[in-house]
């Protein structure tokens, strides 16, 4: 019987999943992943975490349980950086520790560590520690890798074309011409999480509103613009929302922003500040933050939407002469 | 030029001493206070850490008083640490405050800007000048800390509660008016005589406790609300896993070249933690592993809201706690915090350990007969 390996729906999920499941895939594993985030999940995740730990990591432990009696070995890399002079979240680095530490009884874990910060020659020895929990054939591995990165290939290229991957699937797309368009910023496992954002792209898509993501904008443009900040921003995810920040309001194509942020996201309580400041204050660019955490109300958060939309409404009618605050 | 930089316990000391040598005139912002704190909490972004805030505070309140450049350290992540200084500046400049910031970043490899920015601060090329004041601030670093901790020493176990820190709050007024590496190496040695001199009550149960976290707040006395005052009032003796004299030399020397003395720490640490993530989460486990091997009464970890690194070792530190048969606790600081329900979560945790210690003397003192 094939090796049940079980890929968390929760964080670095959103960038890297195909890449994973085709990789194990092809080595003849069987790839299992956790249900859509839903209220049980976010329910358990918050029982089993410290209260501290942000929304999303408390999902995620969510997702971990979920996954606990179904697979042979839980995949929950330690994942310290993958670009170099970057890093991603302290709280990624530690995540192996922090879930084993929490939840008890799990299966075995797939902690192999991703490290690039000094180079990446250490990229297909971590490729191999990756394979041989299911195969100890180094040319399987590779084979299995070059695959693996295709159809992570392909899936970056369909995000790029306008897919929205909520949840990890390619539900729905942007084909409506409408004419406002708002950028939906923050961490890939916020706005892609179709319960943990509540639904806050479907929910523009449904006002008939074109819905832009960080993931759609050229990374060689988001690269251009990040080269230009005075000190190397050190976080991966950070330096994508800074950059995109910036070649928004040169660019100036779209007609607001939508931030969505975790309570006590360590990382957006810098970016947050510096892109509002990047695109509201010196780009008078209409920016509307949204923190969530497990009991943001939504019907809050619906309200403060549709007031953000009916003033960029009015603002196109009035020739922007009015606030950019959300 | 008017220098200036923000609070971190007795760094100031240090710091003033190393600009003094250098010729530089300082600004050495106000002590920590309930307006600095405001200022700070004003001005900031809401969900910032708390030791930025306070940064904020002291650095406005410097620039009111002429100050016009800022000395500040920086780090290159995984903790937010390491972008204070880009959005100090951005605070600072929204205020009106056009100051310039001189930064000390770990070199990773470029030590031409390193040095450059030494020259800098400096303002001569003088080797032996600069050696000369960088080793007299080190040294002054030094003899802080063992100031401090001759006052975490003597605290729990003075006849007259109160006595310490009458010196010690003598020792913060007085070293303002010192000049220069004497005056202030002469007043520190003095003082830390007076404290060693004071009567000492043999009765007094004396416990220990580790403290660990965040380095800023258990560094800062003003940001973890006293709590070797209140720790030693009650007659417990501390140890706290972090030092700025430590600090520094692991950091801005010795890391560069791989030569740190933390080896032992990390592998205490690495059955829970396998590596760095940032901040100081690796040395608040191992500090805690080492304290229990050494036989102390209990740990509490002080980190500010929303500390990212800390939060894994939060979440790793029960099962620590469990290994080790140790107490631990842990105390979360941020500009809310209440000073009342802090001071009752440290009694009843120092009652505890007092009621653990008492049964376990009493079980030994059965089981021998």
């Amino acid at each position: 019987m094939a090796i049940k390996i079980g890929i968390p729906r929760g964080l670095w999920f959103y960038d890297y999943y195909p890449l994973w499941k085709s990789f194990y895939e092809e080595l003849g594993a069987e790839v299992v992943l956790s249900n859509p985030t839903n209220k049980k999940i976010l329910d358990e995740g918050v029982k089993n975490t410290v209260d501290e730990a942000c929304l999303p990591v408390k999902i995620f432990h969510g997702h971990v349980l979920d996954l606990k009696d179904k697979a042979d070995f839980i995949f929950l890399p330690k994942i310290m950086s993958v670009y170099e002079k970057e890093y991603i979240c302290p709280k990624f680095c530690g995540l192996p520790e922090m879930v084993t530490h929490s939840i008890k009884g799990l299966p075995p874990i797939i902690d192999t560590e991703v490290n690039f910060n000094r180079s990446r020659k250490s990229l297909m020895r971590t490729v191999y520690s990756f394979g041989s929990y299911v195969t100890k054939n180094p040319i399987t591995i590779r084979r299995a890798y070059k695959k693996a990165l295709e159809s992570y290939h392909d899936y970056k290229l369909k995000i790029k074309a306008g897919n929205y991957p909520i949840n990890g699937d390619f539900s729905s797309r942007d084909e409506k011409k409408s004419s406002i368009t708002i950028a939906v910023m923050g961490h890939s496992y916020n706005i892609y999480d179709n319960y943990g954002s509540m639904g806050l792209i479907n929910k523009l898509k449904e006002q008939n509103i074109h819905v832009i993501t960080p993931e759609m904008v050229d990374y060689r443009k988001i690269n251009e613009y990040a080269e230009t900040l005075e000190k190397k921003m050190f976080w991966s995810y950070g330096r994508k929302l800074l950059g995109t920040a910036m070649y928004f309001t040169d660019a100036k194509n779209i007609d607001g922003i939508v931030y969505l942020s975790s309570f006590g996201c360590g990382i957006d309580s810098i970016i947050e500040e510096l892109v509002e400041r990047k695109t509201r204050k010196r780009g008078g660019m209409p920016f509307l933050l949204i923190t969530v955490d497990e009991h943001t109300g939504e019907a809050g958060v619906n309200t403060r939407l549709e007031a953000f939309i009916d003033m960029i409404e009015w603002r196109k009618r009035n020739e922007s002469n009015l606030s950019t605050h959300g | 030029m008017k220098a200036t930089f923000p609070h971190m316990g007795n760094q100031y000391v240090a710091a003033k001493v190393l600009l003094e040598e250098l010729g530089v005139d300082i600004v050495i912002p106000p002590q920590c206070s309930q307006d600095t704190l405001e200022i700070g909490t004003k001005y900031s972004p809401e969900s910032i850490c708390l030791p930025l805030k306070v940064n904020i505070g002291n650095l406005v309140e410097s620039a009111k008083a002429g100050a016009d450049t800022v000395v500040f350290s920086g780090s290159c992540g995984p903790c937010r640490f390491g972008y204070y200084s880009v959005l100090e500046k951005e605070i600072l400049r929204e205020l009106g405050h056009e100051m310039e910031f001189i930064l000390f970043d770990p070199p990773q490899g470029d030590y031409r800007t390193f040095i450059s920015r030494i020259f800098k601060l400096a303002q001569t090329s003088n080797p032996y000048k600069i050696g000369k004041a960088l080793r007299r601030g080190v040294q002054i670093l030094y003899q802080v800390d063992a100031l401090d901790k001759a006052a975490h020493y003597k605290r729990p176990r003075q006849r007259e509660i109160g006595k310490v820190d009458f010196y010690y709050d003598k020792f913060h007024k007085e070293v303002r008016n010192t000049c220069c590496y004497k005056e202030t190496s002469r007043l520190i040695e003095e003082i830390k005589q007076q404290i060693m001199n004071i009567e000492e009550d043999p009765t007094r149960e004396v416990l220990k406790v580790g403290i660990v976290g965040e380095i800023y707040t258990i560094i800062e006395p003003f940001v973890n609300l006293n709590v070797e005052r209140k720790l030693g009032e009650m007659g417990v003796e501390i140890e706290k896993s972090l030092e700025v004299s430590r600090w520094l030399t692991e950091h801005l020397f010795l890391s560069p070249l791989k030569l740190t003395s933390e080896g032992k720490i990390h592998k205490a640490a690495k059955p829970y933690l396998k590596t760095m993530i940032g901040g100081h989460a690796r040395e608040t486990i191992g500090y805690t592993v080492e304290y229990a091997e050494r036989g102390f009464d209990g740990v509490i970890q002080i980190y500010p809201l929303t500390c990212m690194p800390e939060i894994v070792a939060q979440s790793i530190l029960p099962t620590v706690e469990q290994d080790y048969n140790i107490p631990y606790l842990c105390l979360i600081v941020d500009e809310m915090t209440g000073e009342a329900g802090y001071t009752t979560r440290l009694e009843a945790f120092i009652d505890l350990l007092r009621r653990r210690k008492e049964r376990q003397e009493s079980e030994e003192l059965l089981s021998r007969h």
